[in-house]
């Protein structure tokens, strides 16, 4: 067992793609932690989807050993956490369990909105930070300039700030002598107390089970001891703990101020809760450690499988996926338009899309899914309150006195030319300005936004207004009354419920629009006239007319076109099987996607 | 592949020959067939190709086709054959597929039509011209890069019926800017030649097309659905009260023994032999029925078609359902309609929800085993058939 003062816990954080995992990577072969053979590009990413995106997901930890310039050996316990504002709450609970972070900011982009909004949850736990400029390889790095960013905006003394090449490991050294030098060590714990343990993140192994990243403050962690979830209440007995060096290693025990990993036959992510107190069965620790939430999903979209055999298989990749997820929910849903599906919740978008690929990657199920939507909170007139996961269910409009939708706080950093276009990108989308100042050629804006307007397609068009760069990071700041409107889109008559949607009542007649105007384009012509309506009770507010096919015929067939003509047929044929009827129309499945994915207004 | 199935297509139901000549005097920018200009080539190389191709071809045959029923030129423009590359072809024909059984048909440009070529033509056996009139005004014919006048035409078409009363008169219509009583102008002043047929087209944009690439660049608005809707059922109309009806989508004759008996055969899933660069065939035999291509580059196919070989650069193997797709696509726009029973047989059961479905919207009718678009139905034959295929 290593002394309390020789243990170094600590993080590293930063804006997405600044070099967080390559860092890890240089560290972690700077300690020979990997041989030459073992080590490839971003060992902690170790999903396929990470790897691919090369973004990280879930919180990783690894254990060092690190030998100082002052001879001695230190136990250097490193946490790569996700850095996208979707897992923001794992990022929390990674942060609460070490003492100090690596700030990493690479040199030639300079501060972004995620080094912000990360930077200061490390200055809510109290955290040492140490800034590290990454990338000075690069033509483009800018050290001075970011050096005088990361004090005028942040408020932190860069001036010892490590300059670092994590690409061509340049500067990984003064990274490891700074991390033992100016970060402090573990507070001192109590060995002979009951246990207390934070429950730092948990994924699913194949060959381990369930694994429990935990990070002990008091007491012991020891094989076959019986411990409790103070949250849950489960109880299990403890199979193995370890460290990861970066394989997993077995230890006898984890003191106070370790890391390291528990399996105790847990039977899924699900049955843990991040930011738990693990504490003992017998001996309970008197306080639950600060800071647990439970996790939510924020926004949800319906799934269907594009095929309605894949339902069953579907089913069962959900379920697959939730085994390693459990902040990914999902309940059946039955659609007229896109036939069985699930109605499928999630942390936020870059999430939603990350199930998305998996699921067509992973288990090859060619996917539709519904525009996304956030959760409204309803209350009734009876006094009763719900909440609405899917604008298709809402209740008749005489029996709801009072609709809230979720607001954000928005901070978007941005190279000011691009301003003016986000200023009106926000005003658009119903935002309240909050704040508006400039460092150094660059602005930050704070808006509060209605999350509703935001999943939409905002990030899409921030990032083309801005050329890609602005960032963008936000909050949930809570429900807030609005005037919204269930608005139906009518096809010939009939509502089509895939593309029911809650809108706000000042912009129903803009989106009625878009929404008519687009599918008049993608519904085929048929052999009568269709009327495209948007809808809110039985008041139209938008419309639009499919004319009725009057022509389709090929003048000359003759021997030569008798393959054409079959070909063409053939693809016909495939193409209805994709068709879904609605009263007497036929839409094609791509007609509902297209019209979902909302870009460009 | 289930034998009494072959037995709903192949020769049984027509055996035709169709030879592509790919020479044209010069491209017309709408024309989007396999047409190369034609200089002042030697034809000599093409002509022994396309009969070594015929002979090669039947012989692939053995003896499961008698003699064919018909015989067609087509291209391109096969009035630029020597009436000796014509004779050599036909004599071949006779020899190795026997004695023909109908009609020997000749597309023809009208500055190609004399009186000299015509008697030559009729000595060799000739029985029927298509004559690529297109429009009589002469500003349409410039702009469709004609090289000959309306005039041109009518004396073309005149002298031509002397020879052969079953000549047929090919017009485009639908073109950018027509108007309904241009159009009416035109189509009467055609009808007033008194040719028994006439082969009536709407101009259509293609894509690898001088059109198509002007069309692209906005410099030619094609017309509307709604405008060539129009014009299609003016067209019926007037071609019906002249005693022409449609027997096919675009094809007019003034009695039923004057349709083209070779056009038939693709339309009824018979077989044909094709041959010449880029031409598309049907045979039957064995245990299979099968589309086969030739060579589109004229020496390509010289090259292929020679010692015995076909001049074939792809056949395929046709299955159950795409023998059943092109009997269905094809057979509907035959103004008879196509026999249910063969399409059930091939297709298996027809689904009677959508057959009531277009019944109801009154663009099919079934009438005693035969199933036919309306005249209604006929301008959305494509639609309807995607709507039958499976
Ligand atoms: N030139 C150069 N490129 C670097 C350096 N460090 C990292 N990169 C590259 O920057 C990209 C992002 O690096 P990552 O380590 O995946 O970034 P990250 O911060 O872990 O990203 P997330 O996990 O998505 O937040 C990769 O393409 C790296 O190869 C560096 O020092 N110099
Ligand atoms: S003459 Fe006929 S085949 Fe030749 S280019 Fe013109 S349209 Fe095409
Ligand atoms: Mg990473």
């Amino acid at each position: 067992m290593t002394a309390r003062d020789h243990i170094r816990n600590f993080s590293i954080i930063a804006h997405i793609d600044h070099g967080k995992s390559t860092l890890a990577d240089r560290l972690i072969q700077k300690t020979g932690g990997l041989t030459e053979r073992e080590m490839r590009e971003q060992v902690l990413d170790s999903m396929d989807i990470e790897k691919e995106r090369g973004i990280t997901i879930k919180a990783q930890t690894v254990r060092l050993k690190y030998t100082a310039q002052d001879g001695e050996e230190y136990i250097l316990n490193l946490m790569d956490t996700p850095g996208h504002v979707d897992f923001s709450y794992e990022v929390s609970r990674c942060l609460a369990a070490c003492e100090g972070s690596l700030l990493v900011v690479d040199a030639s982009q300079g501060v972004e909105a995620q080094t912000l909004a990360n930077v200061y949850q490390a200055i809510d736990q109290d955290h040492e930070i140490v800034p590290v400029l990454n990338k000075i390889d690069l033509p483009a790095a800018d050290v001075d300039r970011v050096k005088e960013q990361i004090e005028d905006i942040i408020g932190l003394d860069a001036s010892d700030a490590v300059e670092i090449s994590a690409k061509t490991g340049l500067g990984i050294e003064d990274v490891l002598e700074a991390v033992v030098t100016r970060l402090p060590a573990p507070p001192e714990g109590e060995r002979e107390k009951p246990l207390k343990a934070s429950l730092v993140d948990a994924y699913y192994d194949p060959y381990l089970g369930v694994v429990v990243i935990v990070r002990v403050i008091d007491g012991v962690l020891k094989k076959k001891q019986k411990v409790r979830m103070m949250r849950t209440g489960a109880t299990y007995e403890i199979d193995k703990v370890g460290v990861f060096s970066p394989k997993p290693t077995d230890v006898d025990e984890l003191g106070p101020g370790e890391v390291g990993f528990i399996t105790a036959s847990i039977k899924e992510v699900a049955d843990t809760a991040i930011g738990d107190t693990i504490t003992e069965e017998k001996r309970q620790t008197d306080k639950p450690l600060p800071g647990y939430k439970d996790v939510v999903p924020v926004v949800f979209c319906g799934l269907f499988p594009v095929d309605a055999g894949d339902f069953d298989d579907l089913r069962a990749a959900m379920g697959k996926l939730r085994l390693n997820d459990a902040s990914f929910t999902w309940e059946m849903e039955t659609s007229a338009a896109l036939g069985m599906g699930f109605r499928c919740g999630f942390l936020g978008l870059l999430h939603l899309e990350i199930i998305q690929e998996r699921l067509s990657r992973e288990f090859d199920l060619d996917l539709i899914a519904t525009a996304p939507s956030v959760v409204y909170e309803l209350t009734m007139t009876d006094g009763t309150e719900m909440q609405l996961h899917n604008p298709a269910d809402m209740p008749d409009v005489v029996k709801i006195s009072e609709i809230r939708e979720p607001w954000i706080k928005a901070t978007i950093y941005t190279p000011d030319e691009y301003l003016g276009a986000i200023l009106k990108l926000c005003q658009d989308r119903r935002g309240i300005q909050k704040e508006l100042s400039y460092v150094g050629g660059r602005a930050m804006v704070v808006y509060e936004l209605p999350l509703n307007e935001v999943v939409f397609d905002f990030y899409d068009r921030l990032k083309s207004i801005s050329r890609g760069y602005a960032s963008f990071d936000y909050e949930i700041i809570g429900h807030r009354a609005e005037n919204l409107v269930k608005m139906n889109i009518l096809v010939n008559d009939e509502p089509v419920d895939a593309l029911a949607m809650l809108v706000h009542r000042d912009r129903a007649e803009g989106r009625g629009r878009q929404m008519c105007e687009r599918l008049k384009e993608l519904i085929p012509r048929q052999m009568f006239k269709i009327p495209v309506q948007a809808a809110i009770g039985g008041k139209v507010i938008a419309r639009e007319t499919i004319s009725a096919l009057r022509k389709d015929v090929t003048a000359k067939c003759y021997g030569g076109d008798a393959t054409r003509k079959r070909k063409l047929l053939d693809k016909q044929a495939a193409g209805k099987k994709r068709m879904r009827q609605f009263g007497k129309v036929e839409i094609p499945q791509e007609a509902f996607v297209a019209a979902l994915r909302m870009d460009g207004d | 592949m289930d034998y009494h199935r072959l037995d709903e297509v192949g020769p049984g139901h027509g055996f035709g020959i169709y030879v592509h000549w790919p020479y044209c005097a010069r491209i017309c920018p709408y024309c989007d067939f396999n047409v190369y200009a034609a200089k002042d080539r030697d034809e000599t190389p093409l002509i022994e190709a396309i009969c070594n191709d015929i002979a090669a071809q039947k012989a692939i045959l053995l003896r499961s086709h008698s003699a064919p029923d018909t015989l067609y030129f087509g291209g391109g423009t096969p009035s630029l054959i020597s009436p000796a590359g014509l004779s050599r072809i036909i004599a071949t024909v006779a020899d190795r597929c026997g004695a023909l059984r109908g009609e020997i048909t000749l597309e023809a440009n009208p500055n190609d039509i004399t009186p000299q070529r015509l008697a030559e033509w009729k000595a060799l056996g000739v029985t029927r011209l298509s004559i690529g009139v297109q429009s009589l005004e002469d500003d349409t014919l410039a702009f469709l890069g004609r090289d000959h006048s309306g005039d041109d035409a009518r004396r073309a078409v005149a002298l031509a019926l002397e020879t052969f009363p079953n000549t047929s008169v090919d017009l485009i219509y639908a073109r950018p800017g027509q108007t309904l009583s241009a159009w009416e102008k035109e189509l009467t002043a055609a009808l007033d030649f008194g040719a028994p047929h006439l082969s009536l087209y709407e101009l259509t944009i293609e894509e690898r097309t001088a059109f198509g690439r002007r069309a692209a660049r906005g410099e030619l608005v094609p017309m509307d659905e709604d405008g060539q809707a129009d014009l299609y059922e003016l067209t019926q109309q007037v071609c019906e009260s002249a005693g022409l009806p449609a027997y096919e989508i675009s094809n007019h004759a003034r009695a039923p023994e004057l349709q083209s008996q070779h056009n038939q055969i693709y339309w009824n899933s018979g077989d044909w032999i094709g041959v010449g660069p880029g031409a598309h065939g049907r045979l039957t035999y064995g245990t299979g029925r099968n589309a086969t291509v030739c060579h589109r580059r004229p020496a390509d196919y010289i090259a292929a078609a020679c010692h015995g070989r076909v001049g074939w650069a792809e056949t395929e193997r046709l299955g159950e359902a795409e023998i059943g797709q092109e009997f269905l696509a094809m057979g509907l726009r035959v103004a008879k309609g196509l026999d249910m029973a063969r399409l059930e047989r091939l297709t298996g059961p027809l689904d009677t929800a959508r057959l009531a479905q277009l019944e109801e919207a009154g663009l099919l009718s079934r009438d005693k085993g035969r199933l036919a678009l309306t005249p209604q139905g006929r301008l959305l034959a494509d639609h309807v058939a995607a709507q039958l295929s499976k």
